[in-house]
């Protein structure tokens, strides 16, 4: 065995964004690092703002570092993307896994291209079914949605759910959630867990179902072209001037409606689409609030400030932060935690603390944005499992139906057998026809007596005409004792067989018709 | 009343109670009754022939006496052999069973056809039996009873040795072998004409080889996963060598019995055939569901796996279950295991019922027989055509261990080999978790887009292991 070389260094290093709270590992994800073969060194102080000790850390195997041995590891783990001065804090050849926003982020992708670094995008990952273990945008998105209900509560002066007590009934609060995705989704659960009525819109006419299975009602944008709106990478597309029109006309009636309106609709790598105007914001009652989850992106609402809450002139408030995920930091930093450490699990093929990137995987390719000091991105396109591929796209399918067939047809047949049967039994000797007057009744006597026969009986059914298909023993009996042995040993060897068919048959028969119960 | 009048009383009793019998048995709260009245017909019509034979010997000869003995043990030694293989055997191997009588009743009927050739036939002037206007027709019985018992016998042999993993279960593929099967048919109506008119052992022993290679042939030539409709057919086979033996002996009970059986056994395939959307004439011509599949490089994208705990999650959060079982429930013998998550699921008010693909298992009905044998109540077991609307009001659907019978490719892909087949719409509903071994495609070869829906999650290894860790994690 040749020598295993030492584990490589993970640092985890503390963020350095104004308002960030999350971390990019937790005392039970650093566990799983150091199972998977690393050295992992933490910079001290990293968790304190998601409630995670410097001692918990050590606990779970980490060695707590000053800041410059952290950024000084073989592969350094982050939340945020990194700043020009901690670009340099980092050591020739490093990996380095955080969010970079490639497609927002030209100068950055130049910069860290300009050392001979090696860094993968976690929000670059495809969203392909293999990957979602890997997802941060689908896992922060998550909370994010969950957060974006509960500001919006906190800031609501009245309850979500609708109540009769004793000083009066309450009616529920309505919400309408624009854009079903991921936290689209989730603040859909949300605010239909804590009891509102829930509406949502999305352009994709496909996630009505995803909709209703968490307690919310999708309005459709009455739509001519919803077939158009499938796109193939699983994100929203732009939508066209005639969908924006219709569009606008169901916000417009929605927003006068509504108590609590939560935006998610974002494009990648563009500016958010604009879904509320202005004047819908102005029809709203006093009091409404709504959540701007694009605000980041340049928000979907018509006077959103990043970062903010806005009170407009009718007593509207526009929530507009742009940290909600953070604002659950405990909850964010272990679920960034682990999509890392699925990275890690993806990137570690032998257990051994050696990092292994796999270019020729489309999930890791997809991630690299830049290589050993070059660019990578942006990758080539994937195509993604949760798009229906060619095969499902309704095809006219050509039914054929069973042709019925036409009586002339059913008449030549019948008329054909008739006249076989009637020849043969005109030129047969007399006891040739009763035997054949026999055989046709029995035959339409064991299709009628079979037509109705209950599907869980069909095994019963076989095994007992089975036993009595042994009633084959009567011929073979009835030639015992003839004259030539030969005849007879053959019988009583004929007689055997039908025996065990006719007792096995019948004893299977009623042991199965025992066990049928019924609850 | 002579002993040949009492005993064709005895048989037209007997056989009004078989057509009893088998009505009984069309509907659960009369198949115990249908069942003893075929045993009460059997036990009349043996103790009719067998009245009927003792007054034919005479009972002072010693080979009477050697005929009588060799009746009571052969009776005796069938008896003790058929009822103690029927005590033992396993549920799961029920179809092994049924396909290994088949062809005791084929190999019998074959046994008897060459008596007949023997005690007339090959006895030429000497014989009395039957009347000199009619040998020509007995030359035909003889052959016909025959070719059909050794079509059968072989038949069943093979099926058994396919359903027991005996014999490589995918479709022996012969070079012409529609050309090999139209031959055998030619070749025996010829050597019928020849035998009708100069019977002679030579031509006889070639019927037979040539029906047993047929039968042979003809199952070998279908792949284990359509045995369903094979042990059917070869159950309408056995009951037509019976009705052949009827006519070559002149016994009317044998007719009718032959005939019943043959033509409830076709019905019964021709069900199954509707099921499958095949084609009747060419599950009896043999070699169907034969076409060599092609290899399939289509990308369906990923699947997703789900882990124990997930699942017991989403069945916790469920208000309504349906478990769809195929023969990978009978493989991993997992039944006991899916009757234990019933009860648990519905004492937890969880809604369970199963929806059986009627080509589900090895056998008709083999599904209902292993779930019926885990003491699963008859009532929540449902045909696929009572469930199959219901699936998009489900909240979870537990497939186990089957594949063909939920492939909705039969529904929407045109080229895919299972085209047209109705099956069970388990992606209709919100979950489904699919319980695997292995990604591997299913008896038709085909792969799966089941398995690579978004509401579809992939619980991998052996079914009757997770069935039992998600009992114990409720």
């Amino acid at each position: 065995m040749s020598e295993t070389p030492p584990p490589l260094r993970i640092g985890v290093v503390a963020e350095s964004s104004p308002g960030e709270t999350r971390v990019a590992a937790t005392p039970k994800t650093v566990e799983q690092l150091v199972a998977l073969g690393y050295d992992v060194l933490l910079e001290a102080g990293a968790g304190a703002l998601s409630s995670f000790t410097d001692e918990a850390f050590a606990r779970a195997g980490a060695r707590v570092t000053p800041r410059a041995q952290a950024w000084d590891a073989d592969l350094v783990l982050k939340v945020n993307a990194p700043t020009t001065q901690e670009i340099a804090r980092l050591r020739e050849g490093a990996t380095l896994v955080s969010l970079i926003a490639p497609a927002l982020n030209p100068t950055l992708l130049e910069q860290l291209s300009t050392r001979h670094l090696t860094v993968l995008a976690m929000d670059a990952v495809p969203r392909i079914s293999r990957a979602q273990s890997l997802d941060v945008l689908s896992s922060m998105a998550n909370i994010a949605g969950y957060r974006a209900v509960i500001e919006a509560a906190n800031l609501f002066g009245r309850f979500f759910t609708g109540q009769v007590t004793a000083a009066g009934k309450v009616p529920p609060a309505k919400v309408l959630v624009a854009g079903a995705g991921v936290a689209g989704l989730a603040a859909i659960g949300t605010a239909s867990s804590l009891g509102a009525v829930v509406r949502a819109t999305d352009p994709r006419p496909e996630v009505a179902e995803q909709v209703g299975s968490l307690g919310g009602t999708f309005l459709p944008v009455p739509a001519e072209d919803a077939d158009g709106r499938r796109s193939s990478d699983g994100y929203a597309r732009t939508t066209s001037p005639d969908y924006d029109a219709r569009a606008e006309q169901l916000y417009a009636e929605q927003a006068a409606d509504v108590d609590i309106v939560i935006t998610t609709a974002l494009i990648p790598g563009r500016p958010a689409p604009r879904l509320l105007t202005a004047a819908h914001v102005a029809s709203m009652r006093p009091g409404s609030v709504i959540v701007d989850m694009a605000a980041a992106q340049g928000g979907n609402v018509e006077g959103t400030r990043a970062g903010e809450v806005v009170v407009t002139g009718n007593g509207v408030r526009i929530i507009g932060y742009t940290d909600l995920a953070g604002r659950l930091p405990t909850q964010a930093s272990q679920l960034f935690g682990t999509n890392l450490v699925n990275l890690m699990k993806l990137l570690t093929p032998g257990r051994d603390g050696q990092l292994v990137l796999d270019l020729d995987d489309v999930v890791q390719r997809s991630m690299t944005v830049v290589h050993d000091g070059t660019l990578t991105w942006p990758p080539p396109p994937v195509p993604v499992s949760a798009a229906p591929t060619a095969a499902a796209a309704p095809q006219p399918v050509e039914v054929k139906a069973p042709s019925p067939r036409g009586p002339a047809r059913t008449y030549a047949t019948v008329g054909v057998v008739g006249m076989l049967v009637f020849l043969l039994a005109a030129f047969s000797p007399a006891q040739l026809i009763g035997n054949l007057t026999v055989f046709a009744l029995a035959v339409v006597i064991g299709y009628y007596v079979i037509g109705k026969v209950h599907h869980a009986l069909h095994t019963p059914l076989m095994s007992v005409t089975n036993a009595i298909s042994g009633i084959i023993v009567v011929g073979a009996l009835l030639q015992i004792g003839h004259e030539d042995l030969l005849v007879t040993v053959l019988a009583a060897l004929a007689v055997f067989l039908a025996s065990v068919n006719i007792f096995g048959g019948f004893a299977v028969t009623r042991r199965m018709l025992g066990m049928f119960s019924k609850g | 009343m002579t002993a040949e009048s009492a005993a064709q009383a005895a048989y037209i009793v007997a056989a009004l109670l078989f057509v009893l019998s088998l009505a009984g048995l069309s509907r659960h709260e009369t198949s115990r009754s249908g069942a003893l009245s075929g045993i009460i017909g059997m036990g009349l019509a043996l103790i009719a022939t067998a009245g009927l034979a003792l007054d034919r010997l005479d009972l002072g000869s010693g080979k009477a006496v050697t005929g009588v003995l060799l009746t009571v043990v052969a009776v005796a030694g069938g008896a003790v052999t058929g009822l103690s293989r029927a005590r033992r055997v396993e549920m799961t191997a029920m179809p092994e069973l049924i396909a290994v009588l088949h062809s005791f009743v084929g190999l019998a009927a074959v046994l008897v056809g060459w008596n007949g050739y023997l005690q007339v036939e090959h006895a030429g002037a000497a014989q009395t039996e039957v009347a000199a206007d009619l040998l020509t027709i007995h030359h035909a019985e003889v052959f016909i009873g025959v070719f059909i018992g050794a079509v059968t016998f072989t038949g069943s042999i093979v099926a058994y040795g396919k359903l027991a993993g005996r014999i490589r279960s995918a479709p022996l593929t012969l070079p012409g072998k529609n050309a090999l099967n139209i031959g055998a048919l030619v070749s025996f109506g010829a050597l019928t004409v020849a035998f009708t008119a100069s019977p002679s052992l030579p031509l006889l022993i070639a019927v037979t080889v040539i029906a047993l290679a047929l039968g042979w042939h003809l199952v070998a030539s279908i792949g284990g996963g359509d045995m369903p409709v094979v042990v059917s057919m070869l159950n309408s086979y056995s009951g037509w060598a019976a009705a052949a033996s009827g006519f070559l002996l002149n016994n009317n009970l044998l007719i009718v019995t032959g005939a019943l059986v043959g033509s409830s056994g076709a019905y019964l395939s021709y069900i199954m055939c509707q099921a499958m959307n095949r084609s009747f004439l060419s599950v009896i011509a043999g070699g169907f569901g034969s076409q060599a599949a092609l290899p399939d490089s289509r990308d369906y994208g990923e699947h997703r796996e789900v882990l124990v705990e997930d699942a017991v999650q989403l069945l916790k959060e469920a208000r309504s279950v349906i478990i769809t079982p195929g023969y990978g429930m009978a493989v991993a013998q997992a039944q006991a295991g899916v009757a234990d998550l019933t009860r648990r699921l519905r004492d937890r008010d969880i809604e369970v019922r199963f929806g059986i693909h009627p080509v589900a298992g090895r056998l008709p009905g083999h599904m209902n027989v292993l779930l019926a044998d885990a003491k699963v109540p008859y009532d929540i077991v449902l045909e696929m055509d009572e469930i199959n609307d219901d699936f998009a009001s489900t909240s979870v659907v537990l497939v186990i261990g089957a594949n063909d019978t939920v492939n909705p490719a039969a529904l929407d892909d045109p080229g895919s080999p299972i085209a047209g087949m109705p099956v069970l719409r388990v992606w209709d509903a919100q979950n489904v978790i699919v319980f695997k071994r292995s990604m591997a495609a299913g008896y038709a070869g085909v792969q799966n887009p089941l398995f690579f829906r978004e509401n579809t999650q992939m619980l991998f290894g052996d079914a009757r292991q997770r069935v039992e860790e998600i009992v114990r994690a409720l």
